[in-house]
């Protein structure tokens, strides 16, 4: 199975443009990106993908040892540049797929033109010691990953193949509700606990590279603090501070996710 | 009868609020407030995520709020509610979002006990989980007994034993092999058997035969003497299963050979040629047939092999080509010059496991005792 195929990898807008590479974060798949990739299609060559372990990827590549840290999230990335040997790469990040481009970046920063980090935080449980406020606790985490486990969102095993094989099938309608966000309920919540007990902090000055943090007022999972806080360590960030609320500018205010990354290209 | 809509909507018997885009809450009903103990001041103008358990909040931002946008609706997710006294009230709940009036209208119905259901659901299947590992485990364990960990070293003959368990190797068959020393009087013995069917009687059975055909190697130089033995202890016990065996004493430069019904061992010549050495006689272990097998004597040349098998060799199928059959098996080992024992046995497993597209469907052992050159 090619890389491209292992990540589901779509390519489209300008082939001769400069490369823009979307990664959706924890929870749905490439979709979180349908309302912004429009906006630069005529410009720009558009590459999205899933995630191993969501979406339409190749369930049966996830590997529970490498996707333990976002470094393994982050050699994908790499993978997927080098495949499509891709140079002075837009690197698109939502929620956790920003710190995935922070890695990727520290790791092979001549890839990388400018990144784009939409609702970033490089660590979401607090840390009293350093001063540092993520926004949860130990507890919260542990409430998620039993709220994924009474969320199997239409998920069984029987219909598994069906479901991640077949989006050529729209008779299959009803069952496919939900689908955008919905995985193997396992892989579901290993990826839950990598992403909420990870602590990137120490990688935000590697990554040497134009970045633009997107924060959105009033988002719970990455507050305004710690976007503040992933600019300030990051050696060339700027932060535009967004009137959308929540933790989805991109689903819930395109247009104003997309002034603002235009503005910063 | 009349019903008044608002008293639909108010006593509505699920909790019933709108949202606006943003998430703040701009109309709720009485069901929903004695749900949760609020005041209707207490959540107008607040938002629905300040409701939520902390973890609630994040799966509801990475996906509940993501659906909703995308597909215009959610519906049965599962998630924590905190009531004004502070307490958690699990709920389903399903939205829908209205692009034309810019609001979600969500319905909240308590789900207190099919939660715990759902928990135990959980807790059963971990717990089946791990019994199915642990039952696993014991049925390897006890595979593993029926087959020395490793064959010893005979003077004068190489031997290799390969044993693959059927499908996934999760059930205990009924396949085993030995190879030992019958002591002082400097015999060695190669045996190899089958016991009917499967599981945790098959394998009871099977560790009998095994220590029962050692104990009567001790007091028999017949093999057929032997088979004998085993006969009368099988069918003199509770179980009611045949067994299958090939019973070879090798001593002063020549091999006795008895079979009970299993198929005889193959003589492979260094120049190729293949004859099967015995006859096969009745099966060991049921009522009312006791003649005692009778002896075959071999002598052994050098380069010499003999391959003891199951019958997991001969009747592997595949769709195509029908039973794997003694002529190819004949035609395989009949081409291995140049091989040791191990060699042999682990070419013959391997194309026995191939032709069943590498999931076999019954036990296979393979016994391969080559007599060295001169």
């Amino acid at each position: 199975m090619s890389v491209l195929q292992r990540n589901n990898v779509k390519v489209s807008g300008n082939p001769d443009g400069r490369p823009m590479l979307f990664a959706h974060g924890f929870g749905c798949d490439q979709n979180m990106w349908r309302y912004v990739t429009p906006a630069f299609i005529d410009e720009y060559r558009v590459v999205v993908f899933d995630h191993v372990g969501s979406g339409d990827s190749d369930l049966s590549a996830y590997d529970e040892e490498k996707y333990s840290t976002l470094d393994g999230y982050a050699s994908d990335v790499i993978e997927i540049i080098d495949e499509l040997s891709l140079k002075d790469v837009v690197f698109v990040g939502h929620s956790v797929s920003s710190m995935v481009g922070v890695v990727a970046a520290a790791r092979r920063p001549e890839c990388f033109g400018a990144l784009v980090l939409v609702g970033p935080s490089p660590r979401y449980i607090d840390d009293p010691d350093a001063g540092y406020v993520g926004g949860f606790t130990h507890e919260d985490i542990e409430g998620l990953l039993d709220s994924l486990d009474s969320n199997y969102l239409g998920w069984s095993t029987a219909m598994a193949p069906v479901i991640m094989g077949r989006p050529d099938r729209p008779e299959l309608g009803e069952e496919l509700t939900n689908s955008f966000c919905r995985t193997d309920p396992a892989i579901a919540r290993h990826f839950a606990r990598v992403t909420f007990t990870s602590d990137n902090r120490a990688d935000l000055a590697a990554a040497d590279v134009p970045t633009l943090v997107l924060q959105c007022s009033d988002d719970v999972i990455a507050p305004t603090s710690v976007g503040e806080y992933v600019a300030g360590a990051m050696p060339r960030a700027s932060l535009t501070l967004l009137q959308a609320t929540g933790h989805c500018p991109n689903l819930s205010a395109p247009d104003e996710t997309i002034a603002a990354m235009k503005a910063f290209l | 009868m009349e019903e008044s809509l608002d008293d639909l909507y108010e006593h509505a018997p699920c909790g019933y609020l709108s949202t606006d885009f943003e998430g703040v809450i701009v109309k709720v009903n009485e069901t929903f407030l004695a749900m949760t103990g609020f005041e209707r001041s207490d959540v107008l103008g607040r938002t629905w995520l300040s409701l939520l358990s902390g973890g609630a909040r994040i799966f509801h931002e990475t996906h509940y709020a993501p659906l909703l946008r995308m597909q215009g609706y959610v519906r049965e997710i599962a998630i924590d509610m905190v009531c004004a006294d502070g307490a958690r009230l699990p709920v389903l709940v399903n939205s829908v979002l209205h692009h034309d009036r810019k609001v979600v209208r969500t319905v909240v119905f308590s789900a207190s006990d099919r939660r715990e259901y759902e928990r135990e659901l959980l807790r059963e299947r971990e717990r089946a989980i791990a019994s199915e590992a642990k039952a696993r485990l014991l049925a390897q364990t006890l595979q593993q007994s029926f087959i020395p960990p490793a064959l010893p070293e005979v003077p004068g003959l190489d031997v290799a034993g390969v044993y693959r368990p059927a499908g996934t190797g999760d059930e205990v068959g009924g396949d085993f092999y030995d190879v030992f020393s019958t002591g002082s009087d400097g015999a060695w013995v190669v045996v190899v058997g089958d016991v009917q069917g499967k599981g945790a009687e098959a394998a009871a059975v099977t560790a009998m035969a095994r220590y029962t055909l050692r104990a009567a190697a001790m007091q028999s130089s017949s093999p057929g003497v032997v088979l004998r033995t085993l006969h009368d202890m099988l069918t003199n016990s509770e179980f009611d299963r045949f067994v299958t065996v090939v019973y070879a004493r090798i001593a002063d430069g020549a091999m006795t050979v008895s079979s009970g019904g299993h198929p005889c061992p193959l003589r492979v010549t260094p120049a190729g040629e293949v004859t099967p050495i015995c006859q096969v006689g009745s099966l060991v272990g049921v009522l009312g047939l006791e003649l005692p097998p009778s002896d075959a004597l071999v002598p052994l040349r050098p380069g010499e092999v003999f391959v003891f098998y199951t019958d997991g060799v001969t009747e592997a199928r595949n769709a195509t080509e029908g039973f794997f059959g003694e002529e190819r098996l004949q035609a395989l080992v009949g081409s291995c010059s140049g091989l040791d024992a191990a060699g042999i046995a682990d070419r013959v497993v391997d194309a026995v496991v191939t032709y069943q597209e590498g999931l076999p469907r019954d036990d296979i052992a393979v016994v391969v005792v080559k007599v060295a050159e001169s």
